[in-house]
């Protein structure tokens, strides 16, 4: 076996925002072997969670991630609504639908600018976050906050869209079709996005099943597989819409399917104000008096893919049991497939085509000896220990 | 004029250091730097490595992996440096304060020099905090 050189990316790396740590085993100049590693991110939500009630988880899990800050509570009123058999009002589900779709425009404008980037393309980074300010503008003015918008409540949503401001949402959506045009023109027709990007990174179709992948990840390599369409929830029924795919699974398909995507979402919002304009204003709430006991299950479909939600309720105000699946989770396994065999230089561009959120993903790993089940400690533990240990003899020894 | 001021008389080099965040206030941040706000305007420029850094940014609470880390790359930055704890986590650990991985605040770790709240604080919160500070020192 050859030598092999292990190059570190991160934790604290400028290329990343989040911390994170990779580790590509490289042969010359081909990566043979990655692995990554996380815990810099960890913040024990899902514990904090069951501390919460049920009006102050959402505004816990908008911040699993800054990005999706949607999808999550999206998932959470899906799977408590579940629990508690709530139908929620028509205006309710067109408001929250727009807030995901807008959402999804953001972090898709924030992908192409991080892939450009990454390419050495910073006028595409400068453009692409130019065009992204507009969507931040219209969810100041919808929500009060330019991200981490605290729109969803059980039952409903906490601020209405009144009427007046459908006109100002229709403008300035005309103005990002124009500007995605522009973006997508330029990505679609350059030489050399072409040479950087076709032919890396490729996942097939059976790698994309295998690894269990979901989102834009998955539907660039042909697999149909969105939970707006399979399991519909909000008003994505209401609208007509279609899921965009690819067939070649590489990078480049990978931004032809979001790039793709953003009409889409335009399309969805711009009919879920014409529903807007139908229904009352000002009906976006049903009361809920309780939370009964059971088990929901909440699915929404996120930038990045499918984010998943499991609530045990035991009749009390705050969840017994809250479980959260982020779509980076099984995205990022594919990494295995993707960059194993290509250059170093190819390796950064595949690991950023499928949009990694690590402080979605982020779980806390304990360590456990094979032979023995006992669990490995760390230092600190031990430490922790030894003090522990000095002051029991300690007490021992006054008391006699 | 003493040594401290005219360190910081000309360009700011920031140097940008995320703990366990929610990605919110990283956006912003990247965010005062693209056309809109165009911090470079000022020569504030985000670089690589902290031993190139005048200032470094600490957003999100910080959890028990991240703090010797933190500590490490203070200790590895050229001083006089200042320090500006961005966002509700890195100013008092937020929402995230009562978790169990949570280890204290970022002022409990390393001096801070300027608080700058919101969840996430405006790009224009932001750069009216580093103007403030520069002012002061």
């Amino acid at each position: 076996m050859s030598k092999k050189t292990i190059i570190p990316i991160g934790p604290y790396h400028p290329l990343q925002e989040e911390p994170e740590l990779f580790k590509l085993y490289c042969d010359g100049e081909i990566v043979k072997d990655i692995k990554w590693e996380t815990g810099y991110n960890h913040r024990s939500i899902e514990k904090l969670s069951e501390s919460k009630t049920y009006d102050q988880v959402f505004f816990l899990v908008e911040r699993i991630c800054g990005i999706c800050s949607t999808s999550h509570p999206f998932a959470f009123a899906n799977a408590v609504e579940e629990i508690g058999n709530i139908e929620i009002t028509d205006r309710a589900k067109y408001i929250r639908s727009i807030i995901g779709e807008l959402e999804r425009i953001h972090s898709h404008l924030l992908w192409v600018g991080l892939a450009g980037h990454f390419l050495g393309y910073n006028t595409v980074f400068m453009w692409a976050w130019k065009y992204r300010e507009p969507v931040l503008d219209l969810f100041e003015m919808i929500t009060g906050n330019r991200n981490s918008y605290a729109m969803f409540k059980v039952g409903g949503v906490r601020r209405d869209i009144e009427n007046v401001k459908i006109s100002i949402i229709r403008k300035t959506l005309s103005d990002i079709r124009k500007k995605t045009d522009l973006l997508a023109g330029a990505v679609m027709d350059d030489p050399v996005i072409h040479a950087r990007t076709k032919g890396v990174g490729i996942l097939t179709r059976q790698d994309v099943i295998d690894y269990a992948a979901v989102g834009p990840t998955a539907r660039a390599s042909g697999v149909a597989i969105d939970v707006r369409k399979d399991d519909p929830y909000a008003a994505y029924p209401l609208v007509n819409w279609k899921v965009i795919t690819a067939q070649a699974g590489d990078v480049f398909a990978k931004a032809e399917v979001r790039l793709l995507e953003m009409y889409e979402s335009i399309s969805i919002i711009e009919q879920c104000l014409n529903g807007l304009e139908k229904v009352k204003e000002g009906e976006i709430t049903v009361k809920v008096k309780e939370i009964p006991e059971g088990i929901g299950t909440g699915r929404a479909e996120a930038p990045r893919g499918e984010v998943f939600h499991f609530v045990v309720s035991d009749g009390s105000n705050s969840p017994a049991r809250h479980k959260i699946r982020a779509p980076s989770y099984v995205n990022i396994a594919t990494f295995k497939k993707s960059c194993i065999g290509q250059t170093i230089a190819d390796a950064t561009i595949s690991l950023a085509a499928v949009d990694p959120c690590y402080c979605c993903t982020e779980r806390m790993a304990v360590a456990y000896d094979i032979n023995s089940g006992k669990r490995i400690m760390n230092a600190n533990e031990l430490i922790d220990c030894s003090i522990m240990r000095t002051a029991e003899m300690k007490k021992n020894l006054i008391n006699n | 004029m003493g040594f401290k001021d005219y360190c910081f008389k000309k360009s700011l080099w920031v140097f940008h250091f995320g703990g366990a965040s929610c990605n919110n206030c990283d956006i912003e941040i990247l965010d005062c730097l693209t056309p809109r706000h165009d911090l470079e305007r000022f020569g504030i420029l985000l670089v690589g490595s902290i031993r190139h850094a005048d200032v470094l940014l600490v957003n999100g609470s910080i959890n028990t992996r991240d703090k010797d880390r933190l500590l490490e790359i203070y200790n590895q930055a050229p001083k006089p440096i200042l320090v500006v704890a961005i966002g509700a986590c890195g100013c008092t650990g937020g929402i995230f304060a009562e978790s169990i991985t949570f280890a204290g605040p970022v002022d409990k770790i390393i001096p801070v020099n300027a608080y700058i709240p919101g969840c996430p604080p405006k790009p224009e919160a932001i750069i009216a905090g580093i103007v403030k500070l520069v002012n002061k020192s």
